[in-house]
């Protein structure tokens, strides 16, 4: 393999797994928390039609990218709502609000089917971006792609050293013992699933602005779920997710290099498509196939509801 | 925007309304149905539909009434729909995907007085016709501007299913471009999808930066054209004029024009002439058309292609006549041969010059 198609894969294979990262690293922190928030799809499908139409309309990708990440905060609410306030069961919840999304997302994006918008140049970072093979592929990308790894350091850091961090996943683990030594359990909880929505929302900003700049309905096609099971089968772990959305888009782009190379392989093409999905599941599979630590990393209260005592 | 819940209150208000005796509209323009499986959207298969059914509407006014369902899954959905649309005095219903196939022909079955349309299938009935165009006539047009305008002789084609509609277009595709450049090579990225932007850009992306310089697709969103413009490469559209998307890497695009054809059956429906068929157009009938040239296409070419345009439109030229050698060097067709529509219906090989190797082929 020369080099300028290898640093051509890795560069496609960032893009590729970003907004996985984005909004696999969101659905994590309300997970730990004890939310399981299946409306992911529908907060990025709104993110994205959002981030759309701001950016169409102000001319500003940055203005697109707020606005994404307040249409996935203002659907990750109506979730909270029903989820916390109203104590329904949120895997019902989540999914409603998943189809909701998409389906709002279809209606409000009509207008805009028919727009296209530039494309957002890359930000180069001086001098590592020089770096042979990998400078080019990681270092002059899009400005999410930068944000995706801040995002990973500071969830990374947050729940592992920060005093609010513990709090969180105390309240994930055990809200009665969280109640009772004062934490506001439920407050915590609709902040942990407003940042879930947030960073949902950004992914579809990441969506329709930076990687295809266009909206169509069916847009997200998949990612949110897809960002849901890397969660789990990372067994919660920021490094894991990370690892698995980046192994998720490699094998994807790696699939279709092979495929474009012209190269006589015997493999089925629908093969080459399934590539990505079972790759990465048993990769994480095998990485986090101690039942011990996924039974120390699962947040033991996820998805059961908690109504504080009077 | 009808969505499927309202349309089916309303068609259930409508079948009661015509089931009252004696209606009250003396003058009842005939109704005619369409079920899209995609959302109209701006461009595309579901977009070139509705704007038949504009046209046929502007064609016969107020003697007809049309309503459409779209998004309409290719399942039990779809076969609830075109029941509705049988049960609440539509006339005509046009079902414009494959998969609708089987359950038009049930619904058929149990309406003899209604007439139904179904696009891109084969079975037919004593009420129930199948419709389709000849897509390769425009992608081999396509081919050999490719051929000319290529420069690093790699061309990239981003495919969605291997069916043998998507077939003929590849191949046709191939067989046009090494007509004019037998050195060309064509390059195939199977998405396994009808429509996903991002996986689409991706292959498109991928074409490109191994070499393609020319891409186009198979598939339903306009992301290929939009990942040309943004690399500086050129692309071909599909279905609908693209050229908004990419206005400089936007060559021109086989476009689809059911109009006149719709216009025609709903007229021969009334009239009673009509006639359960199997309607396969090209140029010759004006169902597939080229978007306006890009002005980057030289000269000779526009006028090559405009003469292989005239062939194609009085049957003097068929793109798939032999020899036809498929990619293990099999002869598929002797030379001078013209392949007959069953076999083009049934294809399932690529021709030589297709550089990626068929998913299932043995």
């Amino acid at each position: 393999m020369d080099g300028a198609l290898f640093t051509s894969m890795l560069f496609a294979t960032v893009v590729a797994g970003t907004p996985l990262v984005i909004v696999a690293l969101g659905l994590l922190v309300s997970e730990r928390a004890g939310v399981l928030n299946l409306g992911a799809e529908g907060m990025m499908a709104m993110g994205a039609v959002a981030a759309f139409a701001a950016t169409h309309a102000s001319g500003s990708p940055w203005l697109g990218v707020l606005a994404g990440m307040g249409a996935g905060l203002a659907v990750a609410l109506v979730f909270a709502f029903l989820a916390l306030t109203l104590q329904a069961n949120q895997v019902a919840a989540g999914l409603a609000v998943a189809i909701f999304g998409v389906g709002l997302s279809a209606f409000v994006g009509k207008p805009f089917e028919s727009v296209a918008l530039p494309a957002v140049p890359p930000i180069r970072i001086p001098f590592i971006a020089d770096i042979p093979l990998i400078g080019e592929a990681l270092y002059n990308q899009q400005a999410l792609v930068y944000f995706s790894w801040a995002l990973f350091w500071a969830v990374l850091w947050f729940l592992a050293r920060s005093r609010a961090g513990l709090v969180l996943r105390a309240v994930g683990e055990a809200p009665a013992a969280a109640h009772a030594i004062g934490h506001p359990v439920i407050r915590i909880r609709y902040l942990a699933v407003l940042f879930g929505g947030a960073m949902a929302g950004i992914g579809g900003a990441f969506l329709s602005v930076f990687y295809t700049p266009m909206w169509a309905e069916g847009l997200v096609a998949g990612r949110g779920w897809i960002a849901l099971a890397l969660v789990v089968f990372a067994t919660w772990r920021p490094l894991r997710v990370l690892v698995g959305a980046y192994l998720f888009g490699g094998v994807m782009i790696t699939q279709l290099f092979i495929q474009g190379s012209g190269l006589q392989l015997d493999f089925p093409a629908q093969f080459l498509s399934s590539l990505p999905y079972w790759a990465t599941i048993v990769v994480l599979v095998i990485i986090s196939r101690n039942p011990n630590t996924i039974r120390l990393n699962s947040p033991a209260s996820l998805g059961k509801p908690y109504r504080p005592d009077a | 925007m009808t969505d499927r819940r309202q349309f089916l209150l309303s068609a259930s208000a409508a079948a009661l309304a015509a089931a009252l005796p004696g209606s009250l509209l003396a003058q009842e323009a005939t109704r005619i149905g369409f079920v899209y499986v995609s959302p109209i959207g701006d461009a595309g298969w579901t977009f070139q539909h509705d704007l038949a059914r504009k046209e046929l509407e502007a064609a016969l006014g107020s003697k007809v009434q049309t309503k459409y369902v779209e998004n309409v899954a290719e399942g039990a959905d779809a076969e609830r729909v075109i029941r509705e649309f049988a049960a609440s005095g539509h006339r005509i219903v046009f079902a414009t995907s494959f998969g609708y196939m089987n359950y038009v022909e049930r619904v058929a079955r149990q309406f003899p007085q209604v007439t139904f349309l179904h696009a891109t299938g084969y079975k037919s009935g004593k009420n129930f016709g199948h419709y389709n165009a000849r897509f390769y006539e425009g992608r081999y047009l396509t081919g050999v501007i490719a051929g000319r305008m290529s420069k690093s002789k790699v061309l990239g084609y981003v495919a969605a299913f291997p069916i043998p509609e998507v077939l003929q277009g590849i191949n046709a595709f191939t067989l046009g471009a090494k007509s004019v450049n037998p050195d060309v090579e064509v390059r195939v990225i199977w998405v396994n999808a009808w429509y996903d932007p991002g996986k689409e850009r991706e292959a498109a992306m991928t074409l490109i930066s191994q070499g393609a310089d020319i891409v186009t697709q198979h598939t339903d969103s306009t992301a290929v054209v939009q990942a040309a413009e943004e690399r500086g490469v050129h692309a071909f559209g599909y279905h609908s004029d693209m050229s908004k998307y990419g206005p400089k890497a936007h060559l021109t695009a086989t476009t689809h024009h059911w109009g006149d054809f719709y216009t025609k059956t709903v007229n021969e429906v009334l009239a009673g002439t009509w006639k359960p068929a199997g309607v396969w157009g090209g140029f010759k009938d004006d169902m597939v058309r080229l978007a306006p040239l890009n002005p980057a296409i030289p000269a000779p070419v526009r006028d090559e292609v405009a003469a292989l345009q005239d062939k194609l439109r009085t049957g003097g030229f068929h793109p798939f006549t032999g020899p036809i050698v498929d990619q293990a060097g099999k002869e598929r067709l002797s030379a001078g041969a013209v392949m007959d529509d069953v076999a083009l219906g049934k294809m399932d090989f690529f021709v030589q010059g297709v550089a990626s190797r068929l998913p299932n082929a043995r």
